[in-house]
Protein backbone atom coordinates (compact mmCIF):
# COMPACT_ATOMS: atom_id res chain seq x y z
CA UNK A 1 0.00 0.00 0.00
CA UNK A 2 1.37 3.37 -1.21
CA UNK A 3 1.57 6.02 1.40
CA UNK A 4 -1.50 8.17 0.15
CA UNK A 5 -3.48 5.13 -0.09
CA UNK A 6 -2.98 4.39 3.47
CA UNK A 7 -3.56 8.25 4.27
CA UNK A 8 -7.25 7.78 2.76
CA UNK A 9 -7.52 4.33 4.06
CA UNK A 10 -7.47 6.01 7.80
CA UNK A 11 -9.38 8.88 6.83
CA UNK A 12 -12.31 6.68 5.55
CA UNK A 13 -11.80 4.59 8.84
CA UNK A 14 -11.55 7.74 10.78
CA UNK A 15 -14.96 8.77 9.25
CA UNK A 16 -16.92 5.56 9.67
CA UNK A 17 -15.93 5.65 13.20
CA UNK A 18 -17.50 9.20 13.88
CA UNK A 19 -20.38 8.20 11.98
CA UNK A 20 -21.44 5.43 13.91
CA UNK A 21 -20.09 7.39 17.32
CA UNK A 22 -22.91 9.63 16.30
CA UNK A 23 -25.42 6.29 16.41
CA UNK A 24 -24.22 4.55 19.44
CA UNK A 25 -26.93 4.20 21.82
CA UNK A 26 -26.77 5.86 25.38
CA UNK A 27 -26.40 3.13 28.03
CA UNK A 28 -30.21 1.84 28.73
CA UNK A 29 -30.53 2.67 32.53
CA UNK A 30 -33.58 0.10 33.05
CA UNK A 31 -35.33 2.01 35.87
CA UNK A 32 -39.44 1.04 37.32
CA UNK A 33 -40.00 4.69 37.53
CA UNK A 34 -40.21 6.26 34.14
CA UNK A 35 -42.63 9.17 32.25
CA UNK A 36 -43.25 10.70 35.85
CA UNK A 37 -43.00 14.18 34.50
CA UNK A 38 -44.97 13.52 31.90
CA UNK A 39 -47.57 11.19 34.26
CA UNK A 40 -48.21 14.09 36.95
CA UNK A 41 -48.31 17.02 34.24
CA UNK A 42 -51.10 14.65 31.80
CA UNK A 43 -53.09 13.74 34.68
CA UNK A 44 -53.49 17.32 36.31
CA UNK A 45 -54.31 18.80 33.10
CA UNK A 46 -56.47 15.99 31.87
CA UNK A 47 -59.74 16.84 34.05
CA UNK A 48 -59.53 20.67 33.17
CA UNK A 49 -59.13 19.82 29.17
CA UNK A 50 -62.92 18.59 29.53
CA UNK A 51 -65.86 21.71 30.34
CA UNK A 52 -68.36 18.99 31.04
CA UNK A 53 -66.30 17.52 34.16
CA UNK A 54 -64.90 21.27 35.00
CA UNK A 55 -68.25 22.48 35.41
CA UNK A 56 -69.85 19.38 37.13
CA UNK A 57 -66.72 19.42 39.65
CA UNK A 58 -67.55 22.97 40.39
CA UNK A 59 -71.21 22.64 40.96
CA UNK A 60 -69.82 19.37 43.32
CA UNK A 61 -67.93 22.65 45.45
CA UNK A 62 -71.04 24.86 45.06
CA UNK A 63 -73.47 22.54 46.33
CA UNK A 64 -71.30 21.76 49.45
CA UNK A 65 -71.12 24.70 50.09
CA UNK A 66 -74.44 25.67 50.28
CA UNK A 67 -75.36 22.62 52.55
CA UNK A 68 -73.03 23.77 54.25
CA UNK A 69 -70.88 21.48 57.21
CA UNK A 70 -70.87 18.52 57.12
CA UNK A 71 -71.61 17.97 53.40
CA UNK A 72 -69.09 20.60 52.97
CA UNK A 73 -66.41 18.14 53.49
CA UNK A 74 -67.94 14.65 52.69
CA UNK A 75 -68.60 15.06 49.46
CA UNK A 76 -65.05 16.30 48.37
CA UNK A 77 -63.66 13.32 50.53
CA UNK A 78 -66.58 10.95 49.08
CA UNK A 79 -66.17 12.08 45.31
CA UNK A 80 -62.59 11.03 44.58
CA UNK A 81 -63.05 7.35 45.57
CA UNK A 82 -66.05 6.50 44.13
CA UNK A 83 -64.70 8.74 40.69
CA UNK A 84 -61.78 5.90 41.23
CA UNK A 85 -63.86 3.02 41.61
CA UNK A 86 -65.60 4.25 38.55
CA UNK A 87 -62.23 4.55 36.51
CA UNK A 88 -61.44 0.96 38.01
CA UNK A 89 -64.89 -0.27 36.19
CA UNK A 90 -63.36 1.24 32.68
CA UNK A 91 -59.93 -0.15 33.56
CA UNK A 92 -61.47 -3.69 34.02
CA UNK A 93 -64.06 -3.38 30.86
CA UNK A 94 -66.98 -2.83 32.96
CA UNK A 95 -69.47 -1.49 30.55
CA UNK A 96 -71.64 1.34 31.91
CA UNK A 97 -74.08 2.88 29.65
CA UNK A 98 -75.20 5.86 28.42
CA UNK A 99 -71.92 7.40 30.01
CA UNK A 100 -72.04 11.00 28.07
CA UNK A 101 -75.67 11.16 29.06
CA UNK A 102 -75.00 10.52 32.93
CA UNK A 103 -72.42 13.19 32.71
CA UNK A 104 -74.87 15.56 31.40
CA UNK A 105 -77.45 14.38 33.73
CA UNK A 106 -74.57 14.90 36.91
CA UNK A 107 -74.62 18.69 35.66
CA UNK A 108 -78.17 19.56 35.27
CA UNK A 109 -78.99 17.72 38.40
CA UNK A 110 -75.98 19.56 40.60
CA UNK A 111 -76.87 22.57 39.13
CA UNK A 112 -80.24 22.39 39.68
CA UNK A 113 -79.39 21.49 43.07
CA UNK A 114 -77.82 25.13 43.80
CA UNK A 115 -80.04 27.32 41.92
CA UNK A 116 -82.93 25.93 43.94
CA UNK A 117 -80.99 25.96 46.96
CA UNK A 118 -82.02 21.99 47.84
CA UNK A 119 -81.22 20.61 51.19
CA UNK A 120 -81.64 16.98 50.98
CA UNK A 121 -80.25 14.70 53.67
CA UNK A 122 -76.98 14.06 53.69
CA UNK A 123 -77.02 10.60 52.87
CA UNK A 124 -79.10 11.48 49.86
CA UNK A 125 -76.61 14.33 48.67
CA UNK A 126 -73.86 11.84 49.44
CA UNK A 127 -75.29 8.92 47.33
CA UNK A 128 -76.55 11.41 44.42
CA UNK A 129 -72.99 12.58 44.11
CA UNK A 130 -71.40 9.09 44.25
CA UNK A 131 -73.97 8.03 41.92
CA UNK A 132 -72.41 10.58 39.27
CA UNK A 133 -68.94 9.94 40.57
CA UNK A 134 -68.90 6.91 38.90
CA UNK A 135 -69.75 8.13 35.29
CA UNK A 136 -67.11 10.53 35.75
CA UNK A 137 -64.47 8.17 37.31
CA UNK A 138 -65.86 5.66 34.35
CA UNK A 139 -65.17 8.14 31.06
CA UNK A 140 -62.27 9.95 32.23
CA UNK A 141 -60.47 8.26 34.27
CA UNK A 142 -58.57 5.53 31.87
CA UNK A 143 -57.14 8.02 29.55
CA UNK A 144 -53.43 7.62 30.11
CA UNK A 145 -50.95 8.62 27.18
CA UNK A 146 -48.40 6.77 26.06
CA UNK A 147 -44.94 6.56 27.99
CA UNK A 148 -46.30 8.40 31.32
CA UNK A 149 -46.60 6.81 34.87
CA UNK A 150 -49.93 5.56 35.49
CA UNK A 151 -49.72 6.37 39.18
CA UNK A 152 -48.86 10.08 38.81
CA UNK A 153 -50.78 9.96 36.07
CA UNK A 154 -53.63 9.20 38.10
CA UNK A 155 -52.85 11.04 41.47
CA UNK A 156 -52.73 14.42 38.87
CA UNK A 157 -55.99 13.43 37.83
CA UNK A 158 -57.46 12.91 41.48
CA UNK A 159 -55.96 16.10 42.68
CA UNK A 160 -57.04 18.03 40.03
CA UNK A 161 -60.32 16.71 40.06
CA UNK A 162 -60.44 17.76 43.96
CA UNK A 163 -58.70 21.15 42.91
CA UNK A 164 -62.08 21.82 41.37
CA UNK A 165 -64.18 21.15 44.10
CA UNK A 166 -62.21 23.22 45.88
CA UNK A 167 -62.71 26.21 43.27
CA UNK A 168 -66.49 25.79 43.39
CA UNK A 169 -66.25 25.40 47.64
CA UNK A 170 -64.61 28.57 47.82
CA UNK A 171 -67.26 30.84 45.57
CA UNK A 172 -69.70 29.12 47.12
CA UNK A 173 -68.30 30.86 50.07
CA UNK A 174 -70.13 34.27 48.75
CA UNK A 175 -73.44 32.16 49.39
CA UNK A 176 -73.26 34.16 52.88
CA UNK A 177 -73.88 37.11 51.67
CA UNK A 178 -76.98 38.22 50.05
CA UNK A 179 -75.64 39.24 46.83
CA UNK A 180 -73.06 36.42 46.57
CA UNK A 181 -76.27 34.18 47.40
CA UNK A 182 -77.60 35.23 44.02
CA UNK A 183 -74.86 34.78 42.49
CA UNK A 184 -74.04 31.25 43.53
CA UNK A 185 -77.45 30.22 42.53
CA UNK A 186 -77.15 31.85 39.12
CA UNK A 187 -73.57 30.14 38.99
CA UNK A 188 -75.94 26.99 39.71
CA UNK A 189 -78.51 27.61 36.67
CA UNK A 190 -75.39 28.36 34.68
CA UNK A 191 -74.11 24.81 35.15
CA UNK A 192 -77.53 23.25 34.64
CA UNK A 193 -78.32 25.44 31.25
CA UNK A 194 -74.57 23.87 29.89
CA UNK A 195 -75.58 20.58 31.01
CA UNK A 196 -78.36 20.83 28.99
CA UNK A 197 -76.34 21.50 25.76
CA UNK A 198 -74.10 18.74 27.08
CA UNK A 199 -77.21 16.66 27.04
CA UNK A 200 -78.32 17.67 23.31
CA UNK A 201 -74.47 17.12 21.98
CA UNK A 202 -74.56 13.83 23.78
CA UNK A 203 -77.87 13.07 21.76
CA UNK A 204 -76.77 14.98 18.45
CA UNK B 1 -1.79 -5.07 3.86
CA UNK B 2 -4.91 -3.66 3.28
CA UNK B 3 -7.22 -6.60 3.77
CA UNK B 4 -5.87 -6.24 7.20
CA UNK B 5 -6.57 -2.64 7.37
CA UNK B 6 -10.08 -3.10 6.81
CA UNK B 7 -10.60 -5.95 9.21
CA UNK B 8 -9.65 -3.25 12.07
CA UNK B 9 -11.54 -0.99 10.42
CA UNK B 10 -14.56 -3.64 10.32
CA UNK B 11 -13.64 -4.55 14.08
CA UNK B 12 -13.53 -1.22 15.26
CA UNK B 13 -16.98 -0.12 13.23
CA UNK B 14 -18.22 -3.17 15.32
CA UNK B 15 -17.06 -2.30 18.71
CA UNK B 16 -18.40 1.35 18.20
CA UNK B 17 -22.05 0.31 17.22
CA UNK B 18 -22.27 -2.34 19.89
CA UNK B 19 -25.30 -1.60 22.34
CA UNK B 20 -24.05 -1.58 25.86
CA UNK B 21 -25.47 -3.70 28.36
CA UNK B 22 -29.02 -2.52 29.79
CA UNK B 23 -28.99 -2.69 33.94
CA UNK B 24 -30.99 -2.04 36.49
CA UNK B 25 -29.62 1.23 38.18
CA UNK B 26 -29.97 3.49 41.29
CA UNK B 27 -30.77 6.82 40.74
CA UNK B 28 -27.07 8.39 40.69
CA UNK B 29 -27.03 12.09 42.81
CA UNK B 30 -23.34 12.45 42.84
CA UNK B 31 -23.13 12.71 46.06
CA UNK B 32 -22.49 8.69 46.66
CA UNK B 33 -24.41 5.67 48.08
CA UNK B 34 -26.04 6.91 50.99
CA UNK B 35 -27.75 10.22 48.72
CA UNK B 36 -28.53 7.56 46.56
CA UNK B 37 -30.48 5.92 48.47
CA UNK B 38 -31.88 8.57 49.83
CA UNK B 39 -33.10 9.69 46.29
CA UNK B 40 -34.57 6.69 45.59
CA UNK B 41 -37.34 6.92 47.87
CA UNK B 42 -38.38 10.71 46.82
CA UNK B 43 -37.86 9.72 43.12
CA UNK B 44 -40.75 6.68 43.42
CA UNK B 45 -44.12 7.58 44.03
CA UNK B 46 -45.32 4.22 45.53
CA UNK B 47 -43.20 4.94 48.09
CA UNK B 48 -43.79 8.35 48.71
CA UNK B 49 -47.37 7.76 48.69
CA UNK B 50 -47.28 5.08 51.65
CA UNK B 51 -44.99 7.09 53.80
CA UNK B 52 -47.51 10.11 53.04
CA UNK B 53 -50.63 8.27 54.10
CA UNK B 54 -49.02 6.44 57.02
CA UNK B 55 -47.71 9.35 58.05
CA UNK B 56 -51.40 11.04 58.05
CA UNK B 57 -52.79 7.91 59.62
CA UNK B 58 -50.49 8.01 62.46
CA UNK B 59 -50.53 11.55 63.25
CA UNK B 60 -54.44 11.67 62.84
CA UNK B 61 -54.53 8.92 65.58
CA UNK B 62 -52.78 11.36 67.49
CA UNK B 63 -49.36 11.75 69.36
CA UNK B 64 -49.33 8.10 71.23
CA UNK B 65 -49.91 6.55 67.48
CA UNK B 66 -47.31 8.62 66.42
CA UNK B 67 -44.77 7.68 68.41
CA UNK B 68 -45.35 3.93 68.63
CA UNK B 69 -44.86 3.76 64.85
CA UNK B 70 -41.58 6.48 65.22
CA UNK B 71 -39.13 3.70 64.99
CA UNK B 72 -41.69 0.92 64.26
CA UNK B 73 -42.15 1.91 60.51
CA UNK B 74 -38.49 2.61 59.24
CA UNK B 75 -36.81 -0.52 61.38
CA UNK B 76 -39.76 -2.72 59.45
CA UNK B 77 -38.71 -0.78 56.34
CA UNK B 78 -34.94 -1.54 57.08
CA UNK B 79 -35.57 -4.96 58.24
CA UNK B 80 -37.30 -5.50 55.13
CA UNK B 81 -34.87 -4.06 52.76
CA UNK B 82 -32.23 -6.28 54.21
CA UNK B 83 -34.28 -9.62 53.38
CA UNK B 84 -35.06 -8.08 49.94
CA UNK B 85 -31.47 -7.74 49.19
CA UNK B 86 -31.06 -11.64 50.07
CA UNK B 87 -33.66 -12.62 49.08
CA UNK B 88 -35.07 -10.62 45.98
CA UNK B 89 -37.82 -12.51 44.45
CA UNK B 90 -40.02 -11.10 41.93
CA UNK B 91 -38.99 -7.57 42.95
CA UNK B 92 -41.70 -5.29 42.41
CA UNK B 93 -44.65 -6.84 43.51
CA UNK B 94 -47.06 -4.04 42.21
CA UNK B 95 -50.14 -4.72 43.01
CA UNK B 96 -49.20 -5.54 47.10
CA UNK B 97 -47.20 -1.53 47.11
CA UNK B 98 -50.15 -0.27 45.24
CA UNK B 99 -53.02 -2.11 48.13
CA UNK B 100 -50.72 -1.00 51.06
CA UNK B 101 -51.18 3.24 50.05
CA UNK B 102 -54.71 2.24 48.49
CA UNK B 103 -55.50 1.02 52.14
CA UNK B 104 -53.99 3.03 54.59
CA UNK B 105 -54.98 6.49 52.32
CA UNK B 106 -58.56 4.83 52.47
CA UNK B 107 -58.43 4.28 56.56
CA UNK B 108 -57.34 8.36 56.46
CA UNK B 109 -60.42 9.15 54.54
CA UNK B 110 -62.89 7.40 57.08
CA UNK B 111 -61.34 8.84 59.85
CA UNK B 112 -60.97 5.11 60.98
CA UNK B 113 -60.81 4.60 64.84
CA UNK B 114 -57.45 2.81 65.15
CA UNK B 115 -55.84 2.03 68.42
CA UNK B 116 -52.24 2.96 68.40
CA UNK B 117 -51.23 -0.94 68.68
CA UNK B 118 -53.17 -1.40 65.40
CA UNK B 119 -51.56 1.33 63.78
CA UNK B 120 -48.24 0.34 64.68
CA UNK B 121 -48.74 -3.33 63.10
CA UNK B 122 -49.94 -1.67 59.79
CA UNK B 123 -46.84 0.70 59.93
CA UNK B 124 -44.52 -2.96 60.08
CA UNK B 125 -46.58 -4.74 57.85
CA UNK B 126 -46.26 -1.78 55.05
CA UNK B 127 -42.43 -1.30 56.13
CA UNK B 128 -41.75 -4.86 55.52
CA UNK B 129 -43.06 -4.96 51.94
CA UNK B 130 -41.99 -1.58 51.07
CA UNK B 131 -38.39 -2.25 52.44
CA UNK B 132 -38.56 -5.50 50.83
CA UNK B 133 -39.30 -3.99 47.20
CA UNK B 134 -36.80 -1.54 47.94
CA UNK B 135 -34.20 -3.86 48.95
CA UNK B 136 -34.60 -6.37 46.27
CA UNK B 137 -35.13 -3.62 43.62
CA UNK B 138 -31.71 -1.71 44.63
CA UNK B 139 -29.38 -4.63 45.39
CA UNK B 140 -29.15 -6.29 41.73
CA UNK B 141 -28.27 -2.39 40.97
CA UNK B 142 -25.19 -2.50 43.00
CA UNK B 143 -26.84 -0.97 45.85
CA UNK B 144 -25.63 -1.89 49.75
CA UNK B 145 -25.81 -0.63 52.95
CA UNK B 146 -25.51 1.99 52.68
CA UNK B 147 -27.93 3.19 50.19
CA UNK B 148 -30.63 1.03 52.18
CA UNK B 149 -29.72 3.09 55.55
CA UNK B 150 -30.09 6.11 52.76
CA UNK B 151 -33.43 5.27 52.02
CA UNK B 152 -34.31 4.09 55.42
CA UNK B 153 -33.48 8.06 56.33
CA UNK B 154 -35.30 9.67 54.42
CA UNK B 155 -38.33 7.18 55.26
CA UNK B 156 -38.28 8.62 58.85
CA UNK B 157 -37.04 12.04 58.32
CA UNK B 158 -40.33 12.32 56.09
CA UNK B 159 -42.71 10.15 58.07
CA UNK B 160 -41.74 12.31 61.12
CA UNK B 161 -42.02 15.23 59.64
CA UNK B 162 -45.57 14.97 58.65
CA UNK B 163 -46.53 12.87 61.60
CA UNK B 164 -45.49 15.32 64.07
CA UNK B 165 -47.24 18.05 62.06
CA UNK B 166 -50.65 16.26 61.03
CA UNK B 167 -50.85 15.48 65.11
CA UNK B 168 -50.46 19.29 65.69
CA UNK B 169 -53.44 19.95 63.75
CA UNK B 170 -56.80 21.29 65.40
CA UNK B 171 -58.60 23.01 63.98
CA UNK B 172 -62.08 21.86 61.88
CA UNK B 173 -60.19 22.73 58.12
CA UNK B 174 -57.19 21.03 58.66
CA UNK B 175 -58.87 17.68 60.05
CA UNK B 176 -60.81 17.95 56.94
CA UNK B 177 -57.73 18.35 54.95
CA UNK B 178 -55.88 15.34 56.12
CA UNK B 179 -59.21 13.40 55.12
CA UNK B 180 -59.34 14.71 51.52
CA UNK B 181 -55.37 13.93 51.17
CA UNK B 182 -56.16 10.39 52.19
CA UNK B 183 -59.14 10.54 50.03
CA UNK B 184 -56.88 11.42 47.21
CA UNK B 185 -53.93 8.88 47.96
CA UNK B 186 -56.57 5.99 48.01
CA UNK B 187 -58.13 7.05 44.83
CA UNK B 188 -54.69 6.90 43.25
CA UNK B 189 -54.57 3.22 44.58
CA UNK B 190 -57.80 2.22 43.12
CA UNK B 191 -57.54 3.68 39.42
CA UNK B 192 -53.77 1.86 40.08
CA UNK B 193 -55.03 -1.33 40.62
CA UNK B 194 -57.20 -1.04 37.57
CA UNK B 195 -53.66 0.17 35.24
CA UNK B 196 -52.23 -3.17 36.79
CA UNK B 197 -55.03 -5.27 35.96
CA UNK B 198 -55.29 -4.00 32.41
CA UNK B 199 -51.55 -4.80 32.32
CA UNK B 200 -50.75 -0.73 30.79
CA UNK B 201 -47.73 -0.58 33.52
Amino acid sequence: MSRAEARASSATAVRAALALLAVLPAIALAHDERGQAAGILAGLAHPVSGFDHVLAMIAVGLWGAVLGAPAIWVLPVAFPLVMAFGGLMGLLGVPLPGVEFGIAASAIVLGAMVLAELRPPLWVAAALVAFFAIFHGHAHGRELPAGASALLYSLGFVIATGLLHGVGILLGFAHRWSAGRLAVRIAGGGVALAGLFFLWRALA
Amino acid sequence: MKGRTNVRVGVAAALLGAAAPARAHLVETGFGGFYDGVAHVLLTPADLLVVLALALLAGQRGARAARWTLLAFPAAWFAGAAFGAFVPGDGALPVLTTLTFGVTGALVALNARLPPGAVAALSVAVGLVHGYVNGATMAPGGAGALEVTGAVTAVFCLYTVVAAYVTTVRVAWGRIAVRVAGSWVSAAGILMLGWLARGSV
